[in-house]
């Protein structure tokens, strides 16, 4: 039979060798994943359970539950959403369906990608100057919100392309030939053919904007705010408002003597809602894909 | 043979009608379009409208003559609530944002790009799925919520077997940046080892290349762009990045000598410091000053990156 020769041997060893390396790479990204949550869960278990989420902080923070920072991240993510939805998905629509590829395109190509890479404090900054004095909406659920929004547009701009541009051409062009105008090819076939990655781009968009501290800390977000409890909408919006990310920075940092598990099972709930928001965009997707026809 | 015309023009002698859709129905197709084209143009528009925003507030202390710009590129002096002598020199806070990024980088470069190239040369399309939904909840975690790790776990952790007397320092920051700039660098990376093209693989196969040599000499150079592009991508997440490095660097405004000091990012500083700067005091449009500066960093960061990107799909 066929021997194998020392020098084939030993390129045989090196290529194990490499594929052994780069999979620790990876597997490196999984370790912290799960000892992250492992740590996490477990460090917050003596306060977790419903009626953490559901109660209001207590003894000066130091006891109690969420829910005020809840439903003020229910709040401003709600608001966010319904303003860069609409927005971001048009701006996707026009970039795939309506832009030459011109100067222009490229302009707001690197204006998005810009829009992302601009850092999140900038963006406070910005809803500090623009919401909060230039446009007197004070320090408001709207100024929050508003610079929520224009954070996490580029979010929702990026899959809704994405999902657009997964629609073939040819379906485009059959609607084209029975005479149909690019605005009615579009309500038609483009949007009905690409709604579940839109979707997915949305639920993205609400993950990013429940996580975000910096650009709400500035401009309406505050440490501590009493509601009225068992008032299932608490807050006016001209009011502030407390929020889940903005509550465990100042736990962990602000609060002299906190409970221990308390701060441990904010970072919890904040974590387990944006990881299950999360799970449900990568649902959809699974699902979508197993359903493609084309 | 002479062709006979016909008297009269097409449309009259074949009966040709096109349906015609009621005005308001094109109006308001017209003006939906021009929303649409407006909605496209906003990106361009919040971008101006964001330097515009920061920039106005920063404006006063650039002309006010006590104000000088080397000095806030150039010192390290930062007193901004000194009584007798107000200083403004953000070097120390530039030193702390360049040495955590450095240092998240060459963490998060090598094992990311390594496993970028395990996803889009090695392994299944079952561990594939797998890694990218791990890749993409990690991407997902909040940065308050990788401040907080920073903050109560890895401070400890970096207590207890360097025997630093802070755990909050360039090291703990570093790392923290580093998980969170991972994702972004494999992601892209991959998009850029699938875009070469099989034959590049077949070609080096054939020659009797190993993996090892086909990824070194074939893969990475051919890939150079995008993953160049990668690694700035992840830079500008690391220089962007606010609350996880305000809890876990630390919080000493000086130039760092060794990875165990505590440091203070640029913008940490601003996060730290704009809730107590009086509005529209000196400091507060200092630290507006600042957010230009961050501003432009960025800028210049994805600008690079994107000719980079721009430069592959040329090719």
């Amino acid at each position: 039979m066929f021997e194998a020769s020392p020098l084939v041997r030993r390129k045989l060893r090196q290529e194990t060798l490499a594929k052994w390396i780069f999979a620790g790479m990876a597997a490196s990204m999984i370790l912290p994943l799960l000892l992250i949550l492992i740590y996490l869960i477990g460090k917050a278990w003596p306060s977790l359970s419903p009626s953490f989420l559901f109660s209001v902080p207590t003894r000066g923070m130091r006891d109690g539950g969420v829910w005020p920072a809840f439903i003020g991240t229910i709040y401003l993510v709600g608001m966010s959403l319904a303003v860069s939805a609409p927005i971001g998905v048009l701006a996707a629509v026009y970039l795939n369906e309506y832009a030459r590829d011109n100067w222009l395109n490229r302009l707001i190509n690197l204006a998005v990608i810009n829009l992302a890479g601009v850092p999140s404090i900038v963006h406070a900054l910005f809803g500090l100057g623009a919401f909060v004095y230039a446009a007197r909406f004070g320090y408001s659920i709207i100024s929050a919100s508003l610079t929520l929004a224009i954070m996490t547009m580029p979010v929702i701009i990026a899959s809704t392309r994405e999902a657009l541009a997964s629609v073939p051409l040819s379906f485009r062009e059959a609607c084209w030939n029975v005479g149909a105008t690019r605005w009615q090819t579009i309500r038609a076939v483009v949007l009905p053919n690409s709604i579940s990655g839109i979707l997915t781009g949305v639920i993205l968009q609400v993950s990013r904007a429940a996580g975000e501290t910096a650009p709400i800390m500035f401009t309406g977000v505050v440490f501590f705010k009493a509601i009225p409890p068992g008032k299932i909408f608490p807050y006016g919006l001209h009011e502030q408002c407390m929020a889940l990310s903005m509550h465990l920075f100042t736990l962990s940092t602000q609060v002299p003597d906190v409970k221990e598990s308390i701060p441990f099972a904010t970072a919890v709930v904040l974590l387990g809602s944006v990881l299950l928001v999360n799970a449900t965009a990568i649902a959809l997707r699974v699902r979508l894909r197993s359903r493609k026809k084309w | 043979m002479q062709v006979t015309l016909p008297a009269k023009p097409v449309e009259q002698t074949l009966l040709v009608r096109r349906a015609k859709r009621p005005n308001w129905s094109v109006l308001i197709e017209r003006a939906l379009e021009v929303f649409i084209r407006l909605c496209g143009v906003s990106a361009v528009l919040f971008v101006l409208a964001i330097f515009f925003f920061v920039f106005k507030e920063a404006l006063p202390v650039l002309t006010n003559p006590k104000f000088s710009l080397s000095q806030f590129l150039f010192s390290d002096q930062w007193y901004p609530t000194s009584e007798v002598n107000k200083r403004y020199g953000v070097l120390a806070m530039i030193a702390g944002t360049f040495s955590v990024t450095v240092l998240a980088m060459l963490i998060a470069v090598p094992f990311g790009l390594g496993a970028a190239v395990y996803l889009s040369e090695f392994c299944g399309a079952r561990a594939k799925e797998t890694l990218k939904v791990v890749i993409e909840l990690l991407a997902a975690i909040p940065s308050v919520v990788w401040g907080f790790i920073g903050l109560t776990v890895l401070s400890r952790l970096i207590v207890k077997y360097t025997g630093a007397a802070v755990g909050v320092n360039v090291l703990n920051g570093g790392i923290i940046l580093a998980l969170m700039s991972v994702p972004i660098i494999v992601s892209i990376g991959e998009d850029a080892l699938k875009a070469v093209p099989d034959a590049y693989r077949e070609a080096g196969i054939a020659l009797g290349a190993t993996r090892w040599q086909l990824i070194w000499r074939v893969l990475f150079p051919a890939a150079r762009n995008g993953l160049l592009a990668a690694v700035l991508l992840g830079v500008g997440r690391a220089v962007g990045e606010t609350m996880a490095v305000l809890m876990a660097t630390g919080h000493a405004v000086h130039i760092p000598h060794s990875f165990l000091d505590s440091v203070r990012t640029l913008t940490a500083n601003i996060a730290a410091e704009l809730g107590e700067a009086p509005a529209h005091s000196e400091h507060y449009q200092v630290l507006f000053l600042m957010g230009v500066l961050l501003f432009i960093i960025t800028f210049l960061v994805n600008l690079c990156a994107d000719l980079v990107v721009r430069g592959v799909r040329r090719k």
